[in-house]
């Protein structure tokens, strides 16, 4: 306990941080929930895919220790829109190739459940046979540096240095955590908007309402899809770049886990509910750190998943509950 | 939609049609490799075990690798072949690995299992058979307690390492706060319990973190609250990689000491800079002090050995010495192995009546420059 009170800043400042990670990618889980109600498992993966395109991206403009600031500014530019670029692009083809005929032919939703499933295996193997799918296709030798120990974590070239910023308690909050929540609560506020004032944002609270009228009224179901699928894996890559800055490496089984996480955020708070996605990652990045500092580490997970079932238990919708299609503007 | 499904009988047909024939193959080739192996003098097979696929494959290669190379450099009358049990690392893969093992009645002598927990689950199997097995790796000091008399190990337990390590924190870095922590698995926790038992009252303080966890914010904050100027961990390379990331970057600039789970270029590659002036200690002895054994296996490969390849080789060889000395059968090599006394690549092999080795060495090792470099040896008592 004293060490909770003592440490209080410290546990907050990268609890929050981690949430934010969590938070982003929760987006993509309850975006598509929202939507279609389906829970799209392989989101995990589309997460992990940018992450290494991430670190690639880094790599091959030869990023490294000791770059200018304004260099490292244009590396991780260079690294958001290549993390972006690649997750949307991995969300739509998970959306053509494990969903949409399963969707076109009414198939029920346990199905496509196995389907998400399947197409998340494939996809964290594909990245971890990357050396032999290389090898297969001539290219080994060129690609060694990206495909080499494809089982191992790959490091994220280490072009920040961490510094501290300013004290806050007694906690020095670092360049790192103030990138992290800033840049993940600016990424929602963006999201939020989109959905709440453009035109693709009406159709996509249209079709998460009711599909068949909102068909009726010209808008075009497959397209909103796509596109939510797409927003998902936009959330995803920024969220992707952030955890290879914040943990440092990335390997192609990461995404389970980080998964499960982000889907208990998602769950938490209120799924198909895009503020709940943000407030129920904060709040489970907090209770990892809070609940690893009263009752051990190892018990990390265990604190987690309880303080869901509690919260489900007395708010069986989660903390905010209300539904994508009902949110007001 | 009928024609979907046509295709779909013409590709299966297709498979199945190549299925058979691969299988027929197969069956041909084993054949021919039995009556070809039948025509020596004597013909006989080793096994490996060990993982050679999936995430932990890096280790079990490196020591298949030395097993290979002893069994080619073998100049002797009888045709040895190399068995290979690809266990993953799985403690649930293992006993099945090994009744297949010891169906096969041309194996004589198993190098290995690699890890502890497999070591665990398939040394009752081996030892009913009466099937000898050669550890290279495995470290866990319990293995030697279960009274199996097939069970040998090539390199010093945890019992030896864990010591070793107190004492180089206390002696050579001459820390008197000293933070522990591990990853729960039987290796890891085992052996940080040692180390924590060891340092006693300098212990500042302990945490345990779970396998494959990525943040450990939580931890990193116990410890530069702990004001530790030392922090040992036991565990496996790709949660070591994050930490000692996280530390650094957490504020943590005291020295980090851990073990052989983490020898391996992975841990450098996942820690990058952060693992610069890091401690590794490893009961094995750096290939620079086994010159011999190094430009073999170089001009063998074209690579160099990697942890434990050595002891692969030297257990190799001991069996092989058995070969020669007419020990073809389980129960004559069990026997040979138990009184084996000779020089190996990496000590002087001869085993006590538990199957410990007699001999034993600890080495430091530091990270310099991206590398793993020795360091300096570690008196053992």
């Amino acid at each position: 306990m004293d060490f909770l009170l003592d440490n209080f800043v410290a546990l907050t400042v990268t609890g929050l941080s981690l949430g934010a990670i969590y938070a982003l990618v929760a987006l993509g889980y309850t975006l598509v929930y929202g939507v279609l109600q389906l829970i799209n498992f392989a989101h995990s993966e589309v997460f992990m895919y940018g992450a290494f395109a991430a670190t690639w991206t880094v790599y091959a403009m030869g990023g490294r220790a000791g770059a200018s600031t304004g260099a490292v500014i244009g590396y991780l530019l260079a690294a958001l829109v290549a993390a972006m670029a690649f997750s949307g692009l991995i969300a739509l083809l998970l959306e053509r190739v494990a969903y949409r005929r399963l969707r076109k032919q009414n198939a029920p939703r346990l199905i496509a459940l196995i389907s998400a499933i399947g197409a998340s295996f494939a996809l964290a193997e594909l990245m971890g046979l990357r050396d032999k799918v290389a090898d297969f296709l001539g290219l080994g030798e060129t690609l060694r540096p990206y495909v080499r120990g494809a089982r191992n974590s790959s490091g994220f070239p280490e072009i920040i240095d961490t510094t501290p910023l300013f004290t806050l308690g007694d906690y020095d909050v670092t360049n790192i955590d103030l990138l992290v929540i800033t840049s993940a609560l600016v990424m929602m506020l963006a999201l939020d908007l989109f959905v709440a004032r453009t035109r693709f944002g009406r159709g996509i609270r249209a079709v998460a309402q009711d599909p068949e009228s909102a068909s009726l009224m010209g808008v075009n179901s497959d397209r909103t899809v796509q596109l939510t699928f797409l927003l998902g894996g936009l959330m995803a890559g920024a969220a992707a770049v952030l955890y290879v800055v914040k943990i440092g490496s990335i390997r192609f089984d990461t995404g389970f886990l980080l998964g499960v996480k982000a889907f208990t955020a998602a769950v938490l708070g209120g799924i198909g509910n895009l503020r709940g996605a943000l407030l129920g990652g904060f709040v489970l990045g907090l209770a990892e750190n809070y609940g690893s500092a009263l009752i051990g580490t190892e018990w990390r997970d265990v604190v987690a998943f309880t303080l869901l079932v509690v919260i489900l238990l007395f708010r069986p919708t989660g903390l905010l509950g209300e539904s994508l299609a009902k949110a007001r503007t | 939609m009928l024609r979907t499904t046509m295709t779909w009988r013409v590709a299966a047909t297709t498979m199945a049609a190549g299925l058979l024939l691969t299988a027929c193959g197969g069956t041909t080739s084993d054949e021919e490799e039995a009556s070809d192996a039948a025509g020596g003098g004597c013909a006989v097979s080793l096994g490996f075990f060990g993982a050679l696929t999936g995430d932990y494959a890096a280790l079990g290669q490196n020591i298949k690798n030395g097993v290979q190379l002893a069994i080619d450099q073998y100049e002797g009358d009888c045709d040895v072949t190399l068995e290979e049990y690809d266990s993953q690392g799985s403690e649930t893969a293992a006993p099945d690995l090994a009744k297949s093992a010891i169906d096969d009645d041309a194996v004589i002598g198993i190098v290995g299992p690699a890890f502890s927990g497999e070591s665990a689950a398939a040394g009752p199997i081996f030892a009913q058979a009466g099937l000898p097995t050669i550890t290279p790796s495995a470290t866990a000091p319990t293995l030697a307690e279960n009274g199996w008399e097939t069970f040998f190990r090539m390199l010093g337990n945890d019992d030896t390492q864990g010591p070793a390590a107190a004492a180089y924190i206390s002696d050579t870095i001459g820390s008197t706060s000293v933070f522990v922590m591990d990853d729960a698995s039987e290796y890891g926790a085992g052996l940080a319990g040692i180390v924590e038992e060891t340092l006693g009252d300098d212990v500042v303080g302990t945490d345990t973190i779970q396998l494959k966890a990525d943040d450990f914010s939580s931890s990193v904050t116990k410890v530069t609250a702990s004001g530790a100027d030392t922090l040992f961990y036991g565990g496996y390379y790709p949660e070591a990689g994050r930490l000692i990331k996280q530390l650094r970057s957490g504020g943590f600039d005291g020295t980090f000491v851990t073990a052989d789970g983490v020898k391996d270029p992975a841990y450098i590659e996942a820690g990058g800079s952060a693992t610069e002036g890091t401690i590794i200690t490893c009961p094995c002895v750096p290939p620079e002090d086994t010159p011999e054994f190094f430009d073999a296996y170089k001009q063998a490969t074209g690579d160099v050995p990697g942890t434990y390849t050595a002891e692969g080789y030297d257990a190799t060889n001991v069996f092989l010495a058995g070969i020669d000395d007419g020990a073809l059968t389980r129960e004559a090599m069990l026997e040979f192995v138990a009184n084996f006394e000779g020089p190996g690549v990496t000590k002087e092999i001869a085993f006590d009546d538990k199957g410990e080795p007699t001999n034993v060495v600890v080495w430091a090792y530091k990270v310099e420059k991206g590398e793993i470099v020795a360091d300096a040896e570690i008196p053992t008592s």
